[in-house]
C-alpha cells in the first residue's frame, strides 16, 4: 500500500503529476501462490508496474512461472509466455523479431531466475545480447535453484549452504565464488545493464523505466531474497536484502556500453556478519569451527573488494544511497 | 516454370513464396544451403522477413516458438544433431500448439559422427507431436513445403518436412517452381487466435497439474489424428492449382495383381520406383510411398495392403536393441486386418551408404529368409567388424 503524499511534503509534485509520472499499472496481480516474503514476487510486480501495459513477457521455468500460472489460473495481466528453463532470452528474441516484422512497438521483457540466467540459459542470453534485440532481460537473483529445493547455482555466494553444497567435515558450504555475471554482461557492451535490490523499490522502478526506454538489449539483475532458501523469517526479507547492499556483498551499480556509470553509495558500510548471521544458509559460519572464522573473514574481504572496485563508499545526503533510500519519497521518481 | 535448381535452393524459394515473417536458423550440414539461400533472398530484398541467425539450434527453435506465438509465420530448418539439440523445444512447440514449418534435411546421428543421409534424426523426435511428411524428390519438397504451411496453420500443429540430406538437398534437378500468385491463392495470410497481444493478454505455457495434464495430451493426440484429412486435402487442393499431387498420406504404385508390397519413405522411393520398372514383369511389386509418418495413417495403410501376402518395410533408421521403427509401427497397424500380409523389415542406407538399383532384388531375396517378426540391416557387412562384434 502506498500512502498518498501530501502536497509540499512529497516534494514539488502534486498528486496528479505524481500519478502521471508513476502509472499504477499492475502487470502481476495479487492472489498468486508465492511464499510469504518472496523477493521475486515483489520484484516482478515492481518491474511490470514500472514497465506499463504495452509489454510482452517471456518467462524461464522456475518459481515465478509455477506460482503465477497454475492452470486454469494466471496472475498475469500482461501477455505472458513460458516455454522452457533455458530459453527465455531466445523466446523473447523470437517475440521481438515477430513484433519488428509486424511493425509493432510493444516492449519485450524476458524473465528468469539465477539458474535460468547464470547457468542453463546463459548461452541464449548471450546470443540475445549479441544480436542486439530490443529486449529488457530481468534476472531475479535468489542465489540458488529454489524451485527444485535449494540447490547451488552459479550465483550462489561463496560459503552458502544449499542442498548440493552442504557444510560438513570436508566442506564449509559452497566452495566456489558467485559468478560475476554483470561483468560478463558488460563485456557484451550493451546500452544499459544494472543491478538492483528489492529493498530499494524506487531504484528498481527508475532502472526499469530507463531500460525500457532504450532501443536495444538491456539487463537488470535484481537481488531477491528467498525466505525458504536462505533460512530467514518472511518478515525480514527486505531487511536482509538491504543488508546485502549495505555490506557491499551485492553492489548496486549501473553500466552503459560496458562502462560503470553509476553506483548506489553506501554511507556506513555494515560488517558482513550483520547480513550472514540472519540467515540459516550461513549458520555454519558461526560455530566454533576454526574454519568458520576464516570463511567470515573471506566473505568480509569479498565485500571490501566490491566497495573498493566499484567505489561504493558515499558521503553526504543522497536520496538514492543505502540510507537515504529508506527515507526517499516512496514510489517517487528521482531523475 | 521449369528451373534447374539444387534441392536446397528450391526449398528456400518455396519457403520465400510462403512469405514467412520470421526465419531463425543455425548452420549444420546438410541443411545449411537452405538457410544460406533464404538469407541471400533477404539480403537482396526479395524476401521481407526477420532473419535471426542464432547461436544454436536450441535457440533457433526457441526463436520460432516465440515468433509463432506472437502471430508471425515462422520457419526454421535443421538436421541430425541440430534436431536432437532442438528436441526439448520441438516437444514444447507441439504441446503449445504453435503452427510453424521446419525442414529436416535428414542426416545420421553421432556416434560415430557422420554427416550423410538417413532418417535417425527425424525418427528420434517422432513422439514430439509434430506432423512429419517425407519427400521422395525435390518437386515434392517444394510442393510439400507450401502445403506444410497450410496444414500447420489450419491444424495449429507444427509440421516437419523431411528431405533426405545430400540426396535431395544437394542434388540439381529440374523442378517446376510455382508462381507467387499460385501460392498466394492457396495460402492465406497467417492469423493466430492465441497470439501474444497486450490488448488481449493470454498466459501461454502455464503449469498444468495432474488434474488437466492428461486432457492436454489427449487433445494433442486428437489434433494429430484430425490432421490426417487436412494433409490429404492440402495435397488435393494444391494439385488443383499446380496440377501436381505429392501423394497425400500414402500412395501405391505398381501392378494391381502383385502380392508383394514394399513400403518406404523419402528419396529411396524414387530409386525403388525405377528399380521396380526394370524387374521382370511378373515379379514387379506394389510400391508404397508413405508420405505422412506422423500422424500415422493406419487405416489408409490397411486399405493399401488388402490382397497383399507380404509387405516389406524398408527404413533408414532403427531402434538399437529392438529393431525397425517404421516396421514395428506397420506391424502394429496391420495387426487389426482380417488377413494381414506377413511383414518383413529391413534397414538400409544408414549414414549415407549408397542404395543402388539392385537393392530391390536383393531385398526381395532377403525377405524370403526373414521371419515374420524379424528385422535385419540389408546392407551390413559384419565381416568388416572384429569377430567379437559380429
Amino acid at each position: 500500500m502506498q500512502s498518498a503524499p501530501k502536497e509540499g511534503v512529497a516534494g514539488q509534485h502534486n498528486m496528479e503529476e505524481l500519478r502521471k509520472l508513476q502509472p499504477r499499472y499492475r502487470g502481476l496481480e495479487a492472489g498468486h501462490r508465492a511464499c510469504q516474503g518472496c523477493g521475486e514476487a515483489l520484484a516482478a510486480r515492481l518491474v511490470t508496474e514500472a514497465a506499463g501495459p504495452d509489454v510482452i513477457l517471456t518467462n524461464a521455468t522456475g518459481c515465478l512461472e509455477v506460482f503465477t500460472t497454475p492452470w486454469p489460473q494466471s496472475a498475469w495481466r500482461l501477455p505472458w509466455i513460458h516455454s522452457l528453463f533455458e530459453n527465455s532470452a531466445a523466446v523473447a528474441s523470437g517475440v521481438e523479431a515477430a513484433l519488428k516484422a509486424q511493425g509493432r512497438s510493444t516492449k519485450v521483457i524476458a524473465q528468469g531466475g539465477d539458474g535460468g540466467t547464470f547457468d542453463i540459459g546463459f548461452q541464449a542470453l548471450s546470443g540475445m545480447l549479441e544480436r542486439q534485440h530490443n529486449i529488457l532481460y530481468v534476472c531475479y537473483d535468489n542465489e540458488a535453484y529454489m524451485n527444485t529445493g535449494i540447490q547451488r547455482s552459479g550465483s550462489t555466494p561463496h560459503a552458502a549452504m544449499t542442498t548440493t553444497s552442504p557444510p560438513g567435515k570436508e566442506r564449509m558450504g559452497k566452495r566456489h565464488m558467485k559468478k560475476d555475471l554483470l561483468s560478463i554482461i558488460a563485456a557484451h557492451h550493451i546500452p544499459y545493464a544494472a543491478s538492483a535490490s528489492v529493498a530499494y523499490p524506487a531504484d528498481i522502478r527508475r532502472k526499469v523505466r530507463r531500460a525500457v526506454s532504450i532501443e536495444g538489449p538491456t539487463f537488470l539483475l535484481i537481488h531477491s531474497p528467498c525466505p525458504l532458501g536462505w533460512g530467514i523469517e518472511s518478515d525480514v526479507s527486505i531487511e536482509v536484502a538491504r543488508l546485502a547492499v549495505q555490506t557491499g556483498l551485492f553492489p548496486v551499480i549501473e553500466l552503459e556500453r560496458g562502462e560503470l556509470t553509476g553506483v548506489m553509495p553506501i554511507r556506513n558500510p555494515r560488517p558482513v556478519t550483520d547480513y550472514l548471521k540472519l540467515q540459516n544458509r550461513f549458520k555454519h559460519l558461526f560455530t566454533d569451527d576454526p574454519r568458520a572464522r576464516k570463511e567470515r573473514e573471506h566473505v568480509q574481504a569479498l565485500a571490501d573488494h566490491n566497495i573498493e572496485i566499484y567505489q561504493l563508499r558515499g558521503e553526504g545526503v543522497d536520496a538514492l544511497d543505502t540510507d537515504g533510500a529508506d527515507t526517499v519519497r516512496r514510489g517517487g521518481v528521482v531523475d | 516454370m521449369l528451373h534447374a535448381l539444387e534441392g536446397s535452393q528450391a526449398i528456400a524459394q518455396a519457403v520465400a513464396l510462403c512469405r514467412p515473417a520470421v526465419v531463425a536458423a543455425y548452420p549444420i550440414t546438410p541443411q545449411t544451403h537452405i538457410v544460406e539461400n533464404i538469407s541471400k533472398l533477404v539480403a537482396d530484398g526479395k524476401l521481407k522477413c526477420e532473419f535471426v541467425s542464432v547461436e544454436s539450434e536450441f535457440s533457433a527453435a526457441s526463436v520460432v516458438l516465440g515468433s509463432a506465438a506472437t502471430g508471425a509465420r515462422s520457419y526454421t530448418a535443421s538436421s541430425s544433431q541440430g534436431i536432437l539439440l532442438m528436441a526439448e523445444v520441438l516437444f514444447d512447440i507441439a504441446g503449445m500448439r504453435l503452427p510453424m514449418v521446419l525442414t529436416c534435411a535428414n542426416r545420421a546421428i553421432s556416434a560415430p559422427i557422420n554427416i550423410w543421409n538417413d532418417h535417425q534424426d527425424a525418427m528420434t523426435v517422432r513422439d514430439s507431436g509434430w506432423i512429419q511428411l517425407y519427400c521422395a524428390d525435390n518437386q515434392e519438397a517444394i510442393d510439400t513445403t507450401i502445403q506444410a504451411f497450410r496444414i500447420s496453420e489450419r491444424t495449429e500443429l507444427p509440421v516437419m518436412v523431411c528431405v533426405d540430406g545430400f540426396v535431395l538437398t544437394h542434388t540439381l534437378e529440374v523442378v517446376d517452381m510455382p508462381t507467387a500468385e499460385e501460392v498466394d491463392s492457396y495460402l492465406p495470410p497467417f492469423t493466430f487466435k492465441n497470439k501474444l497481444d497486450p490488448k488481449h493478454p493470454l498466459s501461454l505455457g502455464t503449469l498444468v497439474g495432474p488434474e488437466y495434464y492428461t486432457e492436454a495430451r489427449y487433445s494433442l493426440h486428437r489434433a494429430l489424428e484430425k490432421a490426417l484429412p487436412e494433409i490429404e486435402s492440402a495435397d488435393a487442393d494444391w494439385a488443383k492449382i499446380c496440377g501436381r499431387a505429392s501423394g497425400g498420406l500414402l500412395t501405391v504404385d505398381g501392378p494391381e495383381s502383385a502380392t508383394i508390397g514394399v513400403l518406404a519413405m523419402g528419396s529411396v522411393v524414387s530409386t525403388l520406383t525405377e528399380a521396380n520398372e526394370i524387374l521382370p514383369g511378373k515379379k514387379r511389386v506394389k510400391l508404397m510411398k508413405l508420405r505422412a509418418f506422423r500422424p500415422f495413417p493406419a487405416e489408409a495403410l490397411r486399405q493399401a495392403c488388402a490382397g497383399l501376402k507380404e509387405l516389406i518395410v524398408l527404413e533408414r533408421a532403427f531402434s538399437p536393441g529392438c529393431g525397425g521403427i517404421l516396421g514395428t509401427e506397420v506391424r502394429a497397424a496391420l495387426a487389426g486386418m482380417a488377413k494381414p500380409p506377413a511383414v518383413r523389415n529391413f534397414a538400409v542406407g544408414l549414414g549415407g551408404r549408397d542404395i543402388p538399383l539392385g537393392t530391390l532384388s536383393k531385398l526381395l531375396d532377403a525377405a524370403k529368409a526373414q521371419g515374420n517378426q524379424g528385422f535385419s540391416i540389408l546392407d551390413v557387412e559384419p565381416e568388416r567388424l572384429p569377430p567379437e562384434d559380429r
